[in-house]
């Protein structure tokens, strides 16, 4: 796993204004993160998991302190600039999928390809490899409506793949699937982490896809209270190891 | 990304088929709307120019300041002399015309009175090879029965008045009035045929003579109650009609004569002036109240088109778009939309107006008590504007909408946007 650093978090403050005062959502967050990292954010429901994605893929930007992602401050950077990190090297994969429902598997999975203005072929090879990848190259021009959330979460995956980003943030992404599908899901991204090297951010409350991190951040209350590194986590584990890594999880918090 | 846009557009009917709907119907009734309200009002104009006040009118001055009593002890005399000076005056065609009244008396198979009652007459020149007076009139359509006068002695009633004493063509009736000396005149007459003018003012009952017949029966050689000029192109130009009357008039500046001719234009006869005022303002009024109605309609259907879009927009945003494309994307797609929306709307509110042209739309019944020179088959009117007057809520409206809802993209942070897709 190579060790250049992907994600640099120094003293990270988010306020959001409510009436007259502020809510803060995050406050005094540091972290770092190498390529190759498969981690989560863990937490209970407004501890700050999606907040701090939001900043990590330069959508928000911070109140206090820096998020440098990829060597870029995001606060420093232009509507335009952060567009192009997002196109160019962040992916995203969302808990509700958020395909584009008019069109089909293929259009979804090559529509960052064409905002990077690729060419046809290119495009073309790059869209059937991601859904070589996710297994789901026979139902290129299905419509989301005629997949399964599995399916959908699959073609979310290419998607935010098919560009090959050095980063992906995934929000939530197994919580409205059954466990059969967020343990398929999540392995396809263990998967990809470990054939592709690209590191994978989750904000998370399944406890399925904690069986499967290599690191663990819990924030709680908008500030970082663990950040663990599972021993027993590893590139060759199997799925029922992870599995088994999750139940413990389950009976440590009992 | 063009094809990209295209797919979606296609393929999304919140985004395309509903809105081109909408569009299509505002559209077309904002074309036919216009063309209603230019050929209810320009047909109004047209009849009372071909029926009573020409484009230009030429009378004695005591007769302008009565012409609504028709009063023929007033006319101008000399119309020969004053024609041939009216000839070289523009591009006019100059009609004269006698306007009486009286009692028309139906005689029974002994010459005894069968029915009788009180008739406006119009004597115009019906005899006169190439003479226009029968377009004016638009007699060749709107003859019922019977022909049009070739003899002097026929004459044409209304349809409303022969229905009420009963008349075919080939009867005969005697008229009953005062002639220009103010003694009694008579005419005796065979009904040519009846007709219908479409407007209910003139059709309540009204006899049409030759003017020679008229000038006979009323004892004006070479006179006539009033000349009427139109212009060649039958297309009113106050600029021109007044050009032509002030320099008329300015010939007998210096005259005191109440019989002395006077010429007027159309806008400065019977009331026609605010006639004219109040048409181009309530026409205006009309149109600028539909368009806006539908603008507002097409506004709306864009905004809503946009709004329910900030979800795709926030997916949009984090697979990497920039704001300025997906607000320049939302244009084109509205420009698209509005354009095709309004080219179809335009060509089916133009084939509706066309239809309603030809055809019309009869209002007699609605209109029997009217004593307005208004006609009774209302018409759209067909003008170049129609053409492109759709486009302004159709492409415009529709547009503005859109880009209106999209400024919301850049008015929210993009992590606002973004949760708006979670929601």
């Amino acid at each position: 796993m190579e060790n250049k650093q992907i994600i640099d978090i120094n003293n990270l403050v988010k306020r959001f204004p409510i009436g007259d005062g502020y809510f803060t959502a995050l406050q005094g967050i540091t972290l770092r993160f190498v390529a190759g990292e498969f981690a989560g954010l863990v937490g209970p429901s407004g501890s700050g998991k999606t907040t701090l994605l939001n900043l990590i893929g330069s959508l928000d930007s911070p109140s206090e302190g820096s998020v440098v992602v990829l060597g870029h401050e995001v606060s420093r950077l232009s509507h335009r600039e952060s567009a192009a990190l997002r196109n160019y090297h962040i992916g995203f994969i969302f808990q509700t999928y958020n395909l584009l429902p008019v069109f089909s598997v293929y259009d979804n999975v090559e529509f960052p390809l064409l905002l990077q203005k690729r060419d046809a072929v290119g495009r073309r090879k790059a869209v059937m490899e991601a859904l070589d990848w996710v297994g789901l190259s026979h139902k290129a021009q299905s419509r989301p409506a005629q997949l399964s959330g599995g399916e959908c979460q699959r073609v979310s995956i290419a998607r935010a793949m098919v560009k090959r980003p050095e980063l992906v943030l995934a929000d939530e992404p197994s919580a409205n699937l059954d466990a059969k599908n967020s343990h398929h899901i999540i392995q396809t991204m263990k998967r990809l982490n470990r054939e592709l090297g690209t590191t994978f951010l989750f904000a998370t409350h399944d406890e399925k896809v904690m069986g499967y991190l290599d690191r663990i951040i819990s924030l709680d209350d908008g500030r970082v209270a663990r950040d663990e590194r599972p021993l027993c986590v590893n590139e060759a584990q199997s799925d029922s190891t992870a599995e088994e890594n999750g139940h413990a999880r389950r009976q440590a918090r009992i | 990304m063009i094809h990209f846009l295209l797919k979606g557009v296609l393929h999304d009917r919140h985004r395309s088929l509903l809105p081109l709907i909408v569009i299509t119907l505002g559209v077309a009734l904002t074309v036919l709307g216009h063309a209603w309200v230019n050929g209810v009002l320009g047909e109004s104009f047209v009849m009372s120019a071909h029926f009573s006040t020409g484009h230009l009118k030429a009378m004695t001055r005591a007769y302008a300041e009565e012409q609504d009593q028709m009063p023929i002890d007033l006319a101008l005399i000399g119309v020969k002399e004053i024609m041939d000076e009216l000839a070289g005056i523009g591009e006019v065609d100059w009609a004269p015309r006698i306007r009486f009244g009286g009692l028309i008396d139906f005689p029974d198979e002994s010459g005894s009175t069968r029915s009788q009652g009180p008739a406006t007459g119009f004597a115009v020149d019906l005899l006169t090879p190439g003479s226009k007076e029968i377009d004016r009139f638009n007699l060749t359509s709107s003859i019922l029965s019977g022909h049009i006068p070739t003899r002097e002695e026929e004459a044409l009633i209304t349809y409303d008045f022969a229905e009420k004493f009963h008349i075919q063509p080939g009867d005969r009736f005697t008229f009953f009035g005062s002639t220009m000396e103010g003694s009694m005149a008579f005419g005796n007459f065979i009904v040519a045929g009846t007709v219908r003018f479409g407007a209910e003012a003139l059709d309540h009952g009204a006899i049409l003579i030759d003017l020679t017949a008229g000038q006979r029966m009323l004892g004006m050689p070479d006179a006539a109650g009033e000349i009427l000029g139109f212009f060649n192109n039958n297309r009113y130009d106050q600029k021109e009609a007044q050009a032509i009357a002030d320099s008329f008039n300015a010939r007998r500046s210096g005259s005191t004569d109440e019989f002395a001719p006077l010429m007027v234009t159309m806008r400065d006869q019977e009331g026609m002036a605010q006639l004219f005022d109040y048409t181009h303002i309530i026409s205006a009024i009309l149109i600028t109240a539909f368009v806006l109605a539908m603008s507002v309609v097409l506004w709306n259907t864009g905004l809503i088109g946009g709004l329910r879009r900030y979800g795709e927009f926030g997916v949009r945003l984090a697979l990497g778009e920039e704001k300025s494309h997906i607000y320049r994307t939302l244009i084109y797609e509205a420009l698209l939309i509005g354009l095709i929306g309004s080219v179809i709307g335009t060509v089916v509110g133009l084939a509706l107006a066309l239809y309603l042209q030809v055809v019309g739309l009869d209002m007699g019944d609605a209109m029997r008590a009217s004593t307005m020179m208004m006609p009774s088959v209302i018409r759209t009117q067909v003008t170049a504007t129609d053409f492109w007057i759709g486009f302004i809520p159709g492409l415009f409206s529709m547009t503005l909408g859109n880009a209106l809802s999209g400024l919301g993209i850049y008015k929210r942070s993009t992590a606002h946007l973004f949760k708006e897709l979670e929601a």
